[in-house]
């Protein structure tokens, strides 16, 4: 059991949801994550220029089994890149357990990644 | 002499009221979206509060001082009584209701430039001596049968009375507050302190923009007979042509300085135009308006820099630099430009100096009083919030209700 966590960019959330769909990944959870970073946005406000190096990006998180940790992450590879500097980071770890709330199940067998 | 007034007249004068009334919203739009959404609720409040103690303290004194016979100086106290006015070709009390929402707005103005860090408390006393002593006496000046009108003063629809007074009010106050906690590095350097809205702000100038159309036309006080008809055209045009002049000054001067189109401070020139126009909406032509409107907010972004960057004044939404720089510069051009008496039309120096005198006084007037009232007031209980509560919001702990909750 692993968990892969993509940062990506915000606007290829759509792609990478619908060729995460297509790699069997039916569930993830996502949340907006603001980062810190060498690249530098110009901005100006009532006559003050000041510059920001906030980056907005979309973070992905998905548990699934071993088996489909390659395909969800040549998923994202694929939908995710454009080939600018800032496309993002995959990272995969593993993940000891888990249990579902509802039943009390725990292990592989609660994951939902089967269609 | 009941059978003097006018209907129309009326009508005309009470839509007017009205349209000034709804500039009220668009100040605290305007104020909200220009600073940040932890302040949000207070400065609404603060937008309400201004319209509610001058709308009541405006009645008890207030007009009394402005319009009352009195000497050149001030009016007379008549207490809760607006009577002694008497009707014109309005009833008295359509003439007082207009008066009544042009004091409000001055009161208004002010509390843009002390967003952000004020104490409630402070503010509500504040706002109550804005509105029973130091806009009726200056209005007294100038509206009232005071010296200034005396002199020949022309002030249409109060650049220097109402703007002039709330904006270098405004002045004072961010000067004894000094600047928000992060506006300045310790090097000196000014931070940009971005509004959290500003389509809130954006919108507010539109409602601004709008509600101009009832402050200055509606100043003429009628729209009966071909004369009205015409002057009240007239000066929508006016209005209308500085505010368009004014705002495209800012957004190719931002364009040409910044390498941006900036929205922020083409809000800041649309009403840099609309405040410059209103002393000399009825006597300067139409072109006149719109070079008024061109200087006025070149005027404006260049006050909006010096504040900013080399006298480190905060003013978060712009009132001191909007409503006290461009309400003196428009007074000043309207003896410049207007058609009979202006410099530029062949009326000598002599109208030029009156305005300039006029702008200059109330300026003055303004800044010592503010000026005085704050320092009373900062010595005796402290104007401006504890940084905690600064740096928290001045929702939660001034008002214990936050403008935005999930």
């Amino acid at each position: 059991m692993k968990k892969i966590e993509a940062i990506i960019r915000r606007t290829k959330f759509d792609e990478v949801k619908d060729a995460l769909f297509e790699a069997d990944i039916n569930w993830f959870s996502y949340s907006e994550v603001k980062a810190i970073g060498q690249d530098r946005q110009d901005r100006i406000y009532r006559g003050v220029m000041y510059s920001t190096d906030i980056i907005s990006r979309i973070e992905i998180t998905i548990i699934c089994r071993d088996q489909f940790v390659q395909p969800a992450v040549d998923a994202i590879l694929k939908a995710a890149h454009t080939g600018e500097v800032g496309d993002g980071r995959i990272f995969v770890s593993t993940v000891d357990d888990t249990w579902s709330i509802r039943t009390g199940e725990h292990g592989d067998s609660v994951i939902a990644d089967i269609k | 002499m009941e059978t003097m007034i006018n209907s129309l007249d009326t009508v005309w004068v009470l839509i007017a009221a009205m349209l000034v009334f709804f500039m009220q919203p668009g100040f605290a739009i305007v104020e909200a979206g220009f600073t940040r959404s932890k302040n949000s609720a207070n400065i609404l409040m603060k937008n309400f509060v201004d319209f509610m103690a001058g709308s009541i303290l405006f009645w008890a004194i207030g007009f009394g001082l402005m319009h009352g016979s009195g000497n050149g100086f001030i009016g007379e106290i008549h207490l809760f009584d607006f009577s002694f006015f008497g009707d014109s070709n309005i009833p008295v009390e359509c003439s007082f209701i207009f008066q009544t929402v042009f004091c409000a707005t001055a009161a208004t103005i002010v509390s843009g430039a002390m967003a952000e860090r004020t104490k409630f408390s402070m503010y509500v006393i504040f706002s109550i001596l804005v509105s029973t002593i130091i806009y009726p006496i200056e209005g007294h000046w100038a509206w009232g049968g005071g010296w200034l009108s005396e002199m020949g003063f022309h002030d249409f629809a109060g650049s220097t009375v109402v703007h002039t007074c709330g904006g270098v009010i405004g002045l004072a106050g961010a000067i004894i507050l000094g600047p928000r906690l992060g506006k300045y590095s310790k090097s000196g350097q000014s931070n940009a302190i971005p509004g959290h809205n500003l389509t809130f702000g954006a919108l507010g100038v539109f409602i601004l923009w709008f509600g101009w159309f009832g402050f200055n036309p509606g100043s003429q006080l009628a729209a009966s007979g071909a004369d009205n008809a015409r002057a009240i055209s007239h000066v929508m045009v006016t209005t209308n042509m500085a505010a368009a002049t004014g705002g495209m000054t800012a957004l190719v001067i931002t364009w040409l300085l910044y390498k941006k189109a900036s929205l922020s401070l083409v809000c800041n020139g649309i009403l840099a135009g609309l405040v410059g126009i209103t002393a000399g909406c009825d006597v300067v032509s139409v072109g006149g308006a719109a070079i008024i409107g061109v200087l006025c907010s070149a005027a404006m972004i260049g006050s909006v820099s010096l504040l900013d960057k080399v006298l480190h004044i905060d003013d978060p939404v712009g009132a001191v630099s909007v409503h006290g720089v461009c309400g003196m510069l428009g007074t000043i051009l309207t003896g410049v430009f207007a058609t009979e008496g202006g410099l530029l039309y062949g009326g000598g120096w002599s109208f030029l100096g009156v305005e300039t005198l006029g702008c200059l006084v109330v300026a003055a007037w303004s800044f010592v009083t503010g000026y005085a009232l704050f320092y009373v007031l900062d010595k005796w209980k402290g104007i401006r919030v504890e940084p905690r509560i600064e740096e928290e919001g001045l929702d939660i702990y001034e008002h214990g209700e936050t403008a935005y909750n999930s």
